[in-house]
Formats: structure tokens, sequence, C-alpha cells
């Protein structure tokens, strides 16, 4: 709780911060640095999976089928370099989760960014235009939330890939998993979106600058989207967890990740099949790894929550 | 109140009509159905004319009208792989789903409800802190992820309970129950177990901000300022005022349980309609996916209309909300 500002007339951006209120309620979260460390760490440790983990999962020609369904190393039959195990075919556990990682991941972040960037311009449009607009889109994004998220995600999923020419495939699945989860968390940041900029566009501030003839679109996104972003950030985070989750799934459930591009979800598909053959470690690890992911992504985001409602300070 | 209703009905026929269009989509366009059907060595004349039988020649909007119409009174045409009536398949699968997400909301109740409570009596416990903390954790785990670490636990290394299956059942006229045999009620817990565990936390985190909202009001100070015991506070005057809001949510989750219940159900080889949906997935088997969406979201937006509705009776200030 050092007071860190400087003598200094105008403090600089990063003095702010760590002057701000944010900054000071999350040092006094636990659980917030906690799960902001452990996140930090899997990420890192994800993007760093080709200099770390001792094997390249997907190159064929590195797997050894003498090394197949090794158990991990603290247990009688483990060998190194294979710390965590190996699967059926001879591929580094560890290795594999640091890799499949990294797919959730960025799946998770490319589809958060699409449903912000449709979300956002969606609701500043419905928001700011009214009239038919506002009706076709709110309208949509009801169909959208009438219908249950999984069964959606999975129908476009799978229907999608049917039509993906076999050249597109290996980025093409993950673009149309991506599209899938979009589709549905856009509406969320529509409807904060829109709301907000009902409430803004009478104010004061926004009649002056149209007087003075600031264009529509630069009134939008310099004058009344800043004023909207802060349930927005909160919402990011949290979908964040929840686009994880439904790639995981969706990938289990054999509509998602393809094998040889195994995300986290694959993984724990393919282990499965290996349940009862007491090969546990092939589906335990990525399991554990995808709810430490899921569950330090969603305490962040609870405590954003917290931290960002005025009406808790 | 009856312009209300009418909006909310309105608005129901137009998300179903969305969904149907959705499936039709899906129906006619993802393969050809006539390749689906026919072996390879059919000769074009076979092929023109079960085009003809199917009504692929028609025009799209006919086609889609036919479509409606037919999904209305229950027909969803013939599976491609196993040329029997689609909507019998779903329904013999029924009751299967429907016992699960039962007994999976039964648990939610049992167990959220109490938590709830004593989360929000106790806010400075210890254990009123770590069932907080481990809520977070309910609602971060991937239910697939539980389901198979119920399945390591009590099946694989305790053998406690079976791991995939529905045991015997026994038919009650068109109803197949798992319930009233042994096997059957020792198959269902760990399915219902897992596909409770997020309905638990949702229960536990509602009833304890509803809670907290009550207690703050000026009746429960009464209460207290009458020397009416802490127990009788709780559980009678408190409890009893959160309830509504704990009912409504229960009663609309139920239509997102039976969809959600197929990744369950697939972890457990449980062999409900969600089971039979991902199947038809693997084999792009288009009539049952097409089914079963129009099913399930009609399940959906029914118990949201019925829900809307009730609260609109309940509580008149909703009725202009609408605008």
């Amino acid at each position: 709780m050092s007071d860190q500002t400087s003598g200094k007339a105008v403090p600089t951006r990063m003095e702010r911060f760590w002057d701000s209120d944010l900054w000071w309620s999350f040092k006094s979260h636990k659980s917030a640095v906690g799960a902001a460390i452990v996140l930090l760490l899997v990420i890192i440790t994800a993007f760093l999976a080709p200099v770390l983990s001792p094997q390249n999962p997907y190159d064929l020609a590195a797997l050894e089928l003498w090394n197949a369904e090794l158990p991990p190393i603290w247990m009688e039959g483990g060998q190194m370099p294979f710390l965590l195990g190996t699967d059926v075919q001879g591929r580094d556990i560890l290795s594999g989760i640091l890799y499949g990682t990294r797919i959730s991941i960025i799946i998770g972040i490319a589809s958060v960014a699409v449903s912000l960037v449709v979300g956002i311009g969606l609701g500043l449009m419905a928001g700011y235009y009214g009239g038919w607009i506002d009706n076709v889109l709110m309208r949509i994004g009801d169909v959208l939330l009438s219908i249950p998220i999984v069964l959606v995600a999975i129908l476009v999923s799978s229907v999608a890939q049917q039509f993906l020419p076999p050249a597109f495939r290996e980025i093409g699945v993950a673009a149309v998993l991506v599209l899938a989860i979009a589709m549905y968390s856009w509406v969320q940041y529509a409807r904060v979106v829109r709301a907000q900029t009902m409430v803004e566009r009478r104010k004061e501030y926004v009649m002056a600058s149209r007087l003075v003839g600031t264009p529509a679109r630069r009134l939008m996104v310099k004058h009344i989207l800043p004023n909207t972003l802060t349930p927005i950030f909160v919402a990011a985070t949290l979908n964040f967890g929840l686009a994880i989750l439904i790639e995981a799934t969706l990938s289990f459930l054999g509509v998602g990740m393809p094998p040889n591009q195994p995300s986290l979800g694959t993984l724990i598909r393919v282990g499965n099949q290996y349940l009862f053959s007491g090969s546990w470690w092939i589906v335990l690890f990525p399991s554990i790894q995808l709810c430490i992911l899921v569950v330090a992504v969603n305490m962040l985001g609870d405590w954003l929550r917290d931290a960002l409602n005025p009406k808790l300070r | 109140m009856l312009a209300f209703i009418i909006k909310r009905l309105a608005n129901a026929v137009f998300v179903m009509l969305s969904v149907t269009f959705l499936a039709f989509v899906i129906f006619r366009f993802v393969g050809d159905p006539v390749d689906q059907m026919l072996n390879e060595q059919a000769t074009q004349e076979q092929r023109d004319d079960l085009r003809e039988r199917l009504g692929l020649d028609k025009p799209f909007l006919l086609q889609f009208t036919t479509f409606v119409g037919r999904a209305a009174t229950g027909d969803f045409g013939i599976s491609f792989r196993n040329q029997r009536d689609v909507l019998d398949m779903i329904s013999e699968r029924f009751p299967a789903t429907f016992e699960l997400v039962l007994v999976a909301t039964f648990i939610s109740l049992i167990v959220g409800v109490p938590m709830g409570v004593i989360t929000a009596i106790k806010r400075q416990s210890w254990y009123a802190e770590t069932m907080q903390f481990t809520s977070i954790i309910g609602i971060s785990l991937p239910s697939f992820v539980v389901g198979i670490g119920l399945i390591l636990v009590f099946s694989v290394w305790l053998g406690w309970f079976p791991a995939f299956g529905r045991g015997d059942t026994v038919d009650l006229g068109w109803w197949s129950t798992g319930l009233l045999s042994h096997s059957g009620r020792m198959s269902i817990v760990l399915p219902a177990l897992s596909l409770s565990l997020f309905q638990i936390t949702l229960v536990m985190r509602l009833v304890r901000a509803e809670m907290l909202e009550v207690l703050r009001s000026d009746f429960i100070k009464f209460a207290r300022a009458r020397g009416i015991p802490a127990r009788s506070i709780h559980f009678r005057h408190a409890l009893r005022n959160c309830l509504m809001p704990v009912v409504t949510m229960t009663a609309m989750q139920i239509g997102g349980l039976i969809a959600f219940a197929l990744v369950t159900e697939t972890v457990f080889q449980w062999p409900g309609m969600g089971l039979l949906f991902i199947q038809a997935v693997t084999f792009v088997d288009v009539p049952i996916m097409a089914a079963y969406l129009c099913i399930v979201a009609l399940i959906f937006v029914v118990l949201n209309a019925i829900v809307d509705m009730t609260y609109a009776v309940i509580d008149p200030r909703l009725r202009g909300a609408e605008k």
C-alpha cells in the first residue's frame, strides 16, 4: 500500500495507473493476484511451447511407438524426458498440453476479439440511430439468445466443416470455431453498448459535438464509445473464459479441433478413450490444465466485476 | 395484460420459425439427401424418382412451408442411417434425458438452497467463504471434465458406481424409467451429479444474493425486534421470500439443461436424445439433427414463455416494461 506517486506535477500514464483505485483493489485481493500470476504463467509457457517442450507433438517422425503409454516420471516405468508420461502413439503429454493450451488461448482471444468488434459496432449503430436498424439487430439477438448456445455452436461448427475445402482444413477449422463462438457472444456486447449509447446520445456533450459538425462515425467511436467501455471490459474477461470452455466442449464432442491439431478439449477427448485401460494420465493432465486456465480467468473476471462496480466501492 | 401475452406468444412463434428455418437450411443444404439415402449404384431414374418423392424438385419457399407444416405435426421424416421414423427415435430416447435432467435439478435444489442460506447468514465464517470461493471453481469447471473426474474416481478407482449406460429400465406404457430398478438408480448418480454441479453453484449464488437483500429489509428487522428466534427468521421469513426467483430460474434452466445434457450424455454414454444427436452429427444424419434442434428449441422457448407470462401475472410492473 505504499504511495507510488512521485513529486512530479503531471503524473505519466503508468504512474497514474500505479496510483489508481483499480491497482489498489487488485493488490489487496489475494485471489486476484494469485489468479493473475497463474494465468500469466499458463500463457507464457503456452506461447514458449516450441522452446520449452521436450518434443514437437505434431512431428510424426519424432514419435516412437516403444515410448507409448509411459506413465508420469514419478511412477514406476516413467522415463525422461516424458515428465507427465506419453499417450498411445508415444506423444509426450506435457508437450501436447503446452501446444494445446496455445491453440485454446488463441481461439479464445480471437473469438472474443471478433465478437467485441461486431458487438460494439452493431450496438453503437443500434443505439445511435435507433429505428429499424435497432429493431432488426435486437430481434436477431433475441432469437440467438432464445436457443441454447452449445447446440448452435455444435451445429454451426459441424455444418461449416462440411464445406471446408481440404486445403484450408487446418486453419479453417479454427476459424469456424471462432465464428461459432463469436456468433453468440456479440449479442451481449451489443446490448450493453446499445443501452449505454441511448443514454449518452441525449447528453449535452454529444449534442454540442454534433452541432459543430462532427461526423456520426467519429462521434460514436471517439465520444460515445469510451463511456461504454467499463462493463464491456468485464464482460469480455468473463467471455474469454466462456469461449475457452465452449471450444473445449466442442472439441471434446468431436466437432472442434481435429486430433492432428489438438486443443485441450481434443486431448481430453482422445485421452477419455483410455480411461478404462489404466492410462489415466492421458486424460487427467490436460483436464487439470483446462480447469486451471478457466478458473484463473473467471477469478480475474469476478474480481474485475466487483472492482469496477461503483456501487461496491 | 392480454397485449403482453399476445406479444410474448408472437415472440415465441417468431423464434420457433427462425429455428425451424435454420433446421431447414441445414436439412436442405448439408450434403444432398438423395446421395445420402441411395447407394452409389442407383440409376438416374431412381434418383429422380426419390427426388420427386421427397419434394426436392419444388421451389425453395414451398419446400420450407411444407417442412414447417410437417414439423408442426411431428413429422420430421426418416433417419438416413437407420431408415426409421425420426420422431419415434427421439421420443423413445426422451425419457432417459428427462429423468437425468429431473434428478439433476432435484439435486441442485436440495444442495444449492441450504448452501446459499448458510453463505448468506454466516457471511464472515470460514466455511461460508470457502463455499463462496469453491462456487467460482464450480462455475468454471467444464461439465465434461467433471464427468470424467467422477468416472475416474468413483468407477475406475473406487468401483462404486457404473460409468456408462442406464442400467435396467422398467417400461411403463410409453415411458421407460430407470428409477425403479437398483442398477438404474446406481447408474443415474454420476451423470446427474455432473450435470447438476453447475446448477448447484447457480442456485447457491442466487439464494445468497436474494437472502442478503431480504435480510436487510424492514420486516426482518421488525421480526428480530419481536424476538423471533434466528432460525425461524432465516428459514420461515427470509427464505420464503427468496424462493420465487429460484423457482423461475430453475424452470428456465430446465430447457438449457435438456440441451446441455448432450455433453453429459456423451461422457457417460447415457442413451438419451443428446447422445442420439451427437451420433447423428458424426454420421451427418441430417433429419435427426434438424428434428433435435427443433424439439429442444421448442421446449426451451415454451418454458421461457410460460415463465415470463407467470411473472407478468404475479408482478404487474413487468407488463409495461417491454416497451
